[in-house]
């Protein structure tokens, strides 16, 4: 068993202390080098803490503008349809400017896999309230703690893309060695929809976010696994072998 | 349904959507909105025959984002818009301007702001020629004046687009994307998306490209971004003199408002009075070139779909202020012929007063 | 322990590392700060048993696993 940084991770990467995106960009580079599809993959970067992976992940790519990262992705893939096409995206660019990018780009069951990470605030960004903050949390916008009354509740995006016919949809989280080899083996899944062209697979993960939500690293996954995971359930929820 | 050499009666707008096609753009995404659905209508079918790709997109955002896409990866690549919409594309031009990636916009005019209309307009000059999009950028800007110059500035808004490495727009309007006109159409010509050494395929064995602002890995950039645009506006100024040598006045127009005032010159002709036209067909670069020795007594008369003076104000500048820059505008009141030879008439007759004076 | 790599100076000390490591092999340096300006992760007793589980919950990439049998 070998255990080293993915070459494509050719830089160390530029997030805070204990951030989740570190392992996200991590299990993506060893499934990619693994797969081989590194060669061919062609990535759309949001705007946010992913806006740090053009400098560090060494993959072909383009910076997409804030919240059209999906778009810019359909883009590429129907372009060329040859290589692994897929976008990295926060809960702020996914879910709140960019929803209805990652809706239709999900409604057209596009061949493209999109890694969206959750961390339940906008992180580049100095911790905004995001579509995923939870009911109560308290974020630099929702100082008294986010009021679903008037802000709505958080946004699990997974059950609307249940409504429409996509080829995969799980959510991970990296709370511990086994909830990590399970994301990977999600994100793998998700990558092998597109390559047997089986459409629009999707990936969300809980990812901790210790700078904004003023927790040490340790006891961001606990806060995941203990508050977190009760609002935003961990498994598969779509699976097109399992349709047949 | 090939397109031989011969003339074809054709609708401005779907002549738009056959030279893209016929200029290698194997890529469009758009969005509905009058008055230039029919390119959608057009490529919707047109597209798949050339094994191109059509997408009606979730909106014109999701439109300028997948062109981005396709740009990346080598393709020549289009969307189209009018008024509300292309003011949608305007985030995502700035950004592929800003990666130097080529792409053609149609900027199909209407009528307005807010809702507006459906009806011609040209009130959208400013920002079609000033940049709609934040940051150091400029677009270059096609005016076509009748469905032949439709198509042929589109093929050359690709050439233009690969050779600067920077998005074009073309820009007509409800009018001339309505009528129908003939045009022999450019020959069908191939375009390799692989040939662009920016294409996007995969790294294969040796290092990543990127596609972001040119500026994270250029050391001297602003000095660069400042030459890149000069170096455009030295060589790419294109227009049309008809019967300025002489010309005691001399009209200014483009795309439709060009055609009355051919009419309007060759009248006063008819009438003694000595009337020219320039008819700006580069809009960016505008083309100063063309009012560099040119010293009319009576000055200049811009004639435009615009209330506010827009493009006036570019003549004013071209004389570098030393001229009299009338102006006749339009809006929901649309000007004719006569209009204009009215105006002409006041001007020659000293009753009129100029937006720029000396 | 044998094939254990550890690059110090990409750790950001967020101990996810120290916490999951099945035999309280590593723990933070209190003799080194690295180029990041934080105390890296050391080794601080042997027992190293190779399974990798370090090198699954670091988000930085720190270590490095050859295992001795050769795979």
């Amino acid at each position: 068993m070998k255990c080293a940084r993915p070459k494509i991770l050719f830089a160390d990467n530029k997030y805070c202390p204990g951030c989740g995106h570190g392992i996200v960009n991590r299990l993506i580079a060893e499934i990619l080098e693994e797969s081989g599809d590194d060669k061919k993959a062609l990535a759309a970067f949001a705007v946010g803490c992913s806006s740090w992976m053009p400098d560090t992940f060494g993959v072909d790519c383009v910076q997409a503008q804030h919240g059209r990262a999906a778009a810019v992705a359909c883009g590429m893939k129907r372009s060329r349809p040859e290589c692994t096409v897929f976008a990295y995206q926060g809960d702020g660019d996914a879910l709140a400017i960019g929803l209805s990018e990652t809706m239709w780009a999900a409604i057209r069951n596009e061949n493209i896999t999109v890694i969206f990470v959750n961390n339940g605030n906008f992180g580049m960004t100095g911790g905004q309230m995001a579509p995923t903050t939870l009911a109560g949390q308290i974020t630099t916008t929702s100082p008294g703690g986010r009021d679903p009354a008037t802000t709505g509740y958080p946004l699990n995006v997974i059950e609307m893309m249940r409504t429409v016919d996509v080829a995969y949809l799980a959510r991970g989280a990296l709370t511990d060695p086994a909830a990590i080899r399970k994301t990977k083996s999600y994100i793998g899944r998700a990558f092998e929809a597109q390559r047997t062209q089986a459409g629009y697979a999707f990936v969300e993960v809980l990812s901790p976010c210790p700078t904004n939500w003023k927790m040490t690293p340790l006891d961001s996954l606990t806060h995941i696994s203990k508050v977190v995971e009760a609002v935003y359930p961990l498994g598969e929820f779509a699976d097109w072998k399992m349709k047949k | 349904m090939g397109y031989g050499m011969a003339k074809v009666l054709m609708k401005g707008a779907e002549a738009i959507a056959e030279a893209a096609v016929r200029a290698g753009c194997r890529f469009f995404g758009g969005y509905p909105i009058t008055p230039q659905s029919e390119i959608l209508e057009y490529l919707s079918w047109r597209m798949p025959e050339v094994g191109g790709t059509f997408v009606q997109c979730e909106s014109e955002i999701s439109g300028i984002s997948m062109v981005y896409g396709a740009a990346a990866c080598g393709m020549r690549a289009m969307t189209s818009s009018s008024g509300p919409g292309f003011s949608l594309l305007q985030e995502g031009i700035s950004y592929i301007a800003s990666a130097e990636l080529p792409c053609v916009i149609a900027n199909i005019q209407r009528y307005g702001s807010g809702l507006g209309d459906i009806f011609v307009g040209q009130s959208d000059y400013w920002q079609t020629v000033k940049n709609g999009g934040h940051g150091d950028y400029r677009t270059l800007v096609y005016a076509p004046n009748s469905v032949q110059e439709t198509a042929d500035l589109t093929q050359l808004s690709f050439e233009k687009a690969e050779e600067h490495r920077n998005p074009v727009i073309l820009l007509t309007d409800a009018s001339l994307s309505q009528m129908m006109e003939p045009a022999e159409l450019p020959e069908m010509c191939g375009h390799d998306p692989d040939v662009p050494a920016w294409a996007l395929k995969g790294k294969g064995d040796g290092t990543y490209k990127r596609h972001t602002s040119v500026m994270y890995s250029m050391a001297d950039y602003d000095s660069y971004i400042a030459e890149k645009y000069r170096k455009i506006e030295r060589s790419e100024q294109r227009w049309e003199s008809i019967e300025t040598d002489d010309a005691d006045l001399i009209l200014v127009a483009y795309g439709i408002s060009a055609r009355l005032c051919e009419e309007a010159v060759e009248i006063s002709r008819g009438n003694g009075k000595k009337v020219g036209l320039i008819r700006p067909i580069s809009l960016y670069p505008f083309p100063n070139d063309a009012f560099l020795d040119a010293c009319p007594r009576h000055g200049w008369l811009c004639v435009e779909m615009t209330m506010l003076a827009q493009m006036a104000q570019d003549v004013a500048i071209a004389c570098g202020m030393k001229q009299r820059v009338f102006d006749l505008g339009g809006g929901v009141g649309f000007f004719d012929t006569d209009t204009v030879l009215g105006a002409i008439e006041d001007i020659f007759s000293r009753r009129r007063k100029e937006v720029y004076g000396i | 322990m044998g094939g254990l790599t550890i690059h110090q100076d990409r750790c950001k000390a967020c101990g996810f590392c120290i916490h999951f490591c099945p035999r309280q092999v590593l723990g933070a340096s209190k003799t080194t700060i690295n180029g990041k300006g934080f105390a890296p992760v050391e080794a601080v007793r042997g027992g190293c048993i190779e399974c990798g589980v370090c090198h699954t919950v670091c988000p930085d990439c720190v270590f490095e696993l050859d295992t001795t049998d050769a795979d």
